[in-house]
C-alpha cells in the first residue's frame, strides 16, 4: 500500500475542508482498503468520515424514509421499519457479501463501490477505468462476468452492488454535501453513469462531494417483493445476474411495480419497458415471461457471457413468481 | 500531532490509537497503513487472529468489534480509536474455554485449524445476532421475524458463509454451532451411502 496521511474527524466541515483532489473519503473501507492494497487506488490522504453524524434512519412526513450514509448495511437491512416497509431493500442488502462485511460497509460506500472486473483489479492489464486510455482487456478477453447492456468500447464492466439494484426498483434520491458548503440531491437513476468515453467516472459526483443521506421513495412496493441473486456459489459471491422485483396488487391486477437488474450493466439497470407492460396485468407466469422477453430484447452479450440472456429472463420470471407467492 | 512524538518519529505517516483489546487498554503508535490485523499480530503479540487472504475473501481474520463481527484485515487500525475489540484470545475465562470453543473441539470443527479462530469469533457473534432476531438472505420473509431465533441448518450455513474452511469441516462446524445455539448435539443428518445404494446408483 502507498503511504498516505490519515485525517480522522467527527466534523463535516473539517472533512470537506481537508479534501484535496488526491484524497479519498474512507467509511467502511471494505472496498477502498482492498483496492489500496492492490495499488488500484493510491490516495495520498484518507479522510475518515464514518464517525460523522449521518447514521440515522428517519421517517418523513409523507411516509417515506431517509437513511444515513454512514449507517452500516447490516444495521440498515435489519432496522425494523426497513424490514417492514422496504423488505426488498432489506433482502437485497442481506444478499450482499457476508455478515462481517455488512457490519462494516456503509450505505454511502455501497453506492460508490467499484467494479469487480478482473482487469480493473490486475494492474499489469489494460483497463480504461483504472488508467484512462490504456484500453479494455475484457472487450476481447475473459468477459464472462461483464455487461450485456449500456456498455461502450471503452469499458464493459458491471456495477457490483445489490443494494443499488433494490434502490433502483424502489426509487431513491441521493443527498450530497458540496465542498462549498451547500447540498444537492441526485436522483438515483442519474447517480451512476454508463461508461461512454469516461469509464474512470463511476458516478456523477463532483470531486469532494460527500454523500450524507439516501432518501427512499414512499414505501409502495412492500406487499410483493423478491430479490433473486444468481451466483457461482450460493453465498459470499457477487451476482452474475440479479433481479429486484416489488409490486402491489389491486383487483387481481398489478397496480404498482418496480423492477431492476444487477450484474448486467455499468449501473443498476431499471427494466422500464417490462414495468410498463406489467402495469394493469394479472400477476401470472405467462405475463411475467412476456415481460422478461421485453426486458432482455436489447441485450448484446459478448462471447463469454451469452448465458446471461437466458439466465436473465429466467431470473426475472423467478423473482416475479417469488414476489407473487411471498407470505403464502 | 504531539510535538514530542513527531520529533522521535521514524514513521512517515504516524498515527496514534488507543483502544481496548480483550478488556485491556492498549495504546499504539503505528504507520497509518497498518491494518487492525497487523496491529494485533505484529505489534501486540496477539497472533491468534489469522491472516488468510488479507483481502476480505476468507474470514480468517474475523474479530468482534464493539459487539459486531468484522474483518480485521480491511479495518485500518487508525479507525479503531476508542473501539472495544474481542479476539479469540479473549473468549476463554482463565482456563475455561468459551462454550463455542469446547463445541468445536467436541465436534471436530476443524482440520488444519487455520480458519478456526475466525470461525469461532464469527459463530460467537452469530449467537447474539440470532438472539436479536436479525434476518438473513434465506429468511423466508424479512417482514415477519421474531427475537430468539432458532436457526435452521440452511440459516446457519448462510450466516456463517463469511468464513471459508478449505479443509471442508463445514458439517462439523454447523454441528458445533447447533450445540451451543440450541443444545442440539445430534450428529449430522447426512450419512455415507451404503454399498447397495452405491450399486443402484451405478446401474442408472
Amino acid at each position: 500500500m502507498r503511504p498516505f496521511t490519515y485525517t480522522g474527524t467527527t466534523n463535516r466541515n473539517e472533512a470537506l475542508k481537508a479534501f484535496t483532489t488526491t484524497s479519498h473519503y474512507l467509511s467502511g473501507g471494505t472496498n477502498l482498503v482492498d483496492l489500496m492494497k492492490e495499488h488500484v487506488e493510491q490516495p495520498d490522504q484518507l479522510i475518515y468520515v464514518k464517525n460523522l453524524q449521518y447514521n440515522g434512519i428517519s421517517k418523513n412526513k409523507d411516509g417515506s424514509y431517509t437513511i444515513g450514509a454512514m449507517r452500516s448495511n447490516a444495521d440498515t437491512a435489519n432496522h425494523k421499519d426497513i424490514r417492514l416497509y422496504y423488505p426488498l431493500l432489506s433482502m437485497a442488502m442481506l444478499s450482499a457479501a457476508t455478515a462481517q462485511i455488512r457490519n462494516m460497509a456503509t450505505n454511502g460506500g455501497n453506492l460508490l463501490q467499484r467494479t469487480r472486473c478482473p482487469y480493473f483489479f490486475e494492474t499489469s492489464m489494460p483497463c480504461n477505468k483504472r488508467e484512462p486510455e490504456s484500453g479494455c482487456g475484457a472487450l476481447n478477453g475473459v468477459n464472462d462476468q461483464h455487461a450485456i447492456f449500456g456498455y461502450s468500447d471503452n469499458c464493459i464492466a458491471t456495477h457490483p452492488s445489490d443494494m443499488c439494484v433494490a434502490l433502483a426498483a424502489i426509487g431513491a434520491t441521493v443527498e450530497v454535501q458540496k465542498v462549498d458548503g451547500g447540498s444537492r440531491k441526485i436522483d438515483l437513476e442519474d447517480f451512476h453513469r454508463l461508461p461512454g468515453d469516461k469509464p474512470e467516472k463511476d458516478s456523477n459526483l463532483e470531486p469532494g462531494e460527500l454523500i450524507t443521506h439516501i432518501h427512499l421513495a414512499k414505501p409502495e412496493l412492500s406487499n410483493h417483493y423478491a430479490y433473486v441473486k444468481i451466483r457461482e456459489r450460493s453465498s459470499y459471491a457477487f451476482a452474475l445476474v440479479s433481479v429486484a422485483a416489488g409490486f402491489q396488487i389491486e383487483d387481481e391486477k398489478i397496480s404498482k411495480i418496480g423492477l431492476a437488474m444487477g450484474g448486467v450493466a455499468h449501473k443498476p439497470w431499471k427494466l422500464i419497458e417490462a414495468e410498463e407492460f406489467l402495469l394493469g396485468k394479472k400477476p401470472i407466469e405467462s405475463n411475467f415471461g412476456k415481460a422478461a422477453e421485453l426486458a432482455m430484447k436489447d441485450a448484446k452479450p459478448f462471447e463469454g457471457n451469452r448465458y446471461k440472456v437466458p439466465m436473465g429472463k429466467n431470473a426475472i420470471v423467478r423473482a416475479l413468481m417469488q414476489a407473487n407467492n411471498i407470505g403464502e | 500531532m504531539n510535538e514530542k512524538i513527531k520529533k522521535n518519529s521514524f514513521l512517515t505517516n504516524q498515527i496514534q490509537v488507543s483502544l481496548k483489546i480483550n478488556a485491556k487498554n492498549r495504546s499504539l503508535t503505528l504507520d497509518s497503513r497498518t491494518s487492525l490485523l497487523d496491529a494485533l499480530r505484529e505489534h501486540l503479540e496477539l497472533n491468534g487472529t489469522k491472516k488468510g487472504c488479507d483481502h476480505g475473501q476468507c474470514g480468517a481474520c474475523t474479530v468482534i468489534m464493539n459487539g459486531k463481527r468484522q474483518l480485521s484485515c480491511l479495518t485500518l487500525a487508525a479507525t479503531c480509536e476508542g473501539a472495544n475489540v474481542l479476539t479469540i484470545e479473549g473468549l476463554a475465562k482463565k482456563d475455561k474455554m468459551h462454550p463455542m470453543q469446547g463445541a468445536f473441539v467436541k465436534h471436530d470443527g476443524f482440520q488444519c485449524g487455520y480458519c478456526t479462530p475466525g470461525q469461532i469469533c464469527s459463530a460467537v457473534a452469530l449467537l447474539q445476532e440470532a438472539k436479536d432476531g436479525d434476518a438473513s438472505y434465506v429468511t423466508a420473509d424479512v417482514r415477519n421475524i421474531s427475537k430468539e431465533l432458532k436457526l435452521s441448518e440452511e440459516e446457519i450455513r448462510e450466516r456463517l458463509s463469511g468464513n471459508i474452511c478449505r479443509c471442508g469441516a463445514y458439517n462439523n462446524i454447523v454441528q458445533a454451532f447447533k450445540e451451543v445455539h440450541s443444545a442440539d448435539d445430534e450428529m449430522p443428518t447426512w450419512k455415507f451411502a451404503t454399498k447397495m445404494q452405491m450399486k443402484s446408483a451405478k446401474r442408472k
